[in-house]
């Protein structure tokens, strides 16, 4: 079943970081996964978080506030 | 606390490098050098310990502390405090306004907050103490923090709810205190080291080229113009020297750590730290990419009062430090 990965970003740099992050570690290894690009701020709040990047996986917060390591994408994406 | 620093630098100039110790070359080198290194521990230190304190404080936690508590008008010293401990991203600015907003807080005390935050952080802190000493540096944490409090109660006070951006006020309206309880991230202190170790180093490479930039600058100023140069263009009694100042500051945009080492030598050449400071906070604080952002939660009347409101507040505070020096 293909994942979806929102990363919520209203496009500072430390929220380009974590997109292509997400991208390589998604081509990688692999995964079956829908990335998409949350850039619209009313939207971003509609997640009720406060700081950003974040990356959203089905929906669930997984990381908030910062960007995450290569190794910690891998070993949650890869689930 | 740095003579050590400074026996380095002299070794290396005038020993290694052979340059003659009266040679203006010579002194604006060895000042560089001994300024950089200098400044890069004093960094290293206080981003690091302000890491660990925003470690345990995330703003979800600040900002369900102040939308549950009363707090009879402590909660603007609260959000000005919690604005120095979080480290600031213009970016970040609007998705933290329309969460306060969203907890109930009233405007004015998440004014403060967005006032001292941008002032008042980690790699200004760090600055001040390398370049001005611990008392400058006290002081102008003291004001940064008096100057979000006294600007949050002012915006309060000419209640402003109307002109915020209608998707805001629809936020307004459906603003609970009861916000879900934050689940905290719960990590022993060796689990959090990497984060913020990681956060460390992201913060020092993107200041480093400022600084560097800002200090050789200096270097080279502080080489090559008179002691007092500046004394008599803009001494302490010509009054206008505050406000202009100001004012030319507000549009510009740079982070502290381009700006605070020209400051310093600008300083010793004859300009009033008052003025300077007020110059500084100006730079800072606010800035025209940050009034852009804002734009999206606020109408252009509302960001004009802001903007107005604070500048007029560091001016103030500008004449004060120059009475108190």
């Amino acid at each position: 079943m293909s994942i979806r990965i929102k990363i919520l970003g209203t496009g500072c740099p430390k929220c380009k970081i974590t997109t292509k992050l997400v991208e390589e570690v998604v081509k990688e290894y692999n995964i079956d996964a829908e990335i998409i690009k949350v850039e619209d701020i009313m939207k971003i709040m509609d997640y009720n978080i406060m700081s950003t990047p974040a990356v959203v996986l089905n929906e669930n917060i997984i990381f908030k506030g910062r960007v995450p390591s290569k190794a910690e994408l891998v070993e949650i994406l890869i689930k | 606390m740095f003579d050590w620093l400074q026996n380095i630098a002299d070794y290396l100039v005038f020993r290694i490098f052979g340059l003659a110790e009266e040679s203006h070359l010579a002194e604006a080198l060895n000042f560089f050098i001994y300024d950089t290194v200098k400044i890069f521990i004093l960094l290293f230190v206080i981003i690091f310990l302000m890491g660990i304190i925003n470690s345990y404080f995330p703003v979800e936690k600040v900002r369900n502390f102040l939308s549950r508590n009363k707090l009879y008008g402590f909660e603007y010293l609260m959000a000005s405090l919690f604005g120095v401990v979080t480290p600031f991203c213009s970016c970040s600015s609007i998705p933290l306004f329309i969460g306060f907003v969203k907890g109930g807080i009233p405007l004015g005390v998440t004014f403060s907050f967005l006032v001292t935050s941008p002032l008042v952080n980690e790699v200004a802190i760090g600055l001040f103490v390398g370049l001005f000493g611990l008392k400058v540096t006290l002081i102008y944490v003291v004001s940064g923090i008096f100057l979000g409090i006294v600007s949050g109660i002012i915006l309060q006070k000419m209640k402003l709810e109307a002109y915020l951006t209608p998707w805001v006020k629809e936020v307004l309206l459906n603003a609970e205190k009861e916000q879900e309880k934050y689940k905290a991230e719960k990590l022993k202190f060796n689990q959090r080291l990497p984060i913020i170790w990681s956060e460390v180093l992201d913060i020092l490479k993107g200041v480093l080229p400022y600084v560097i930039i800002g200090i050789a600058i200096g270097g080279l100023m502080h080489g090559f113009i008179p002691e007092g140069f500046f004394e008599q263009y803009m001494s302490k009694d010509n009054l206008f020297a505050v406000p202009i100042s100001t004012v030319l500051a507000v549009p510009m945009y740079s982070n502290a750590s381009g700006v605070l080492p020209i400051v310093q030598v600008l300083v010793e050449k004859g300009i009033p730290l008052g003025t300077a400071i007020a110059f500084m906070m100006g730079v800072v604080g606010l800035s025209l990419p940050e009034a852009m952002l804002l734009k999206k939660v606020m109408s252009y009347k509302l960001i004009g009062i802001f903007f107005g409101v604070v500048t007029l507040c560091i001016i103030i505070s500008g004449y004060i430090f120059n009475i108190i020096f």
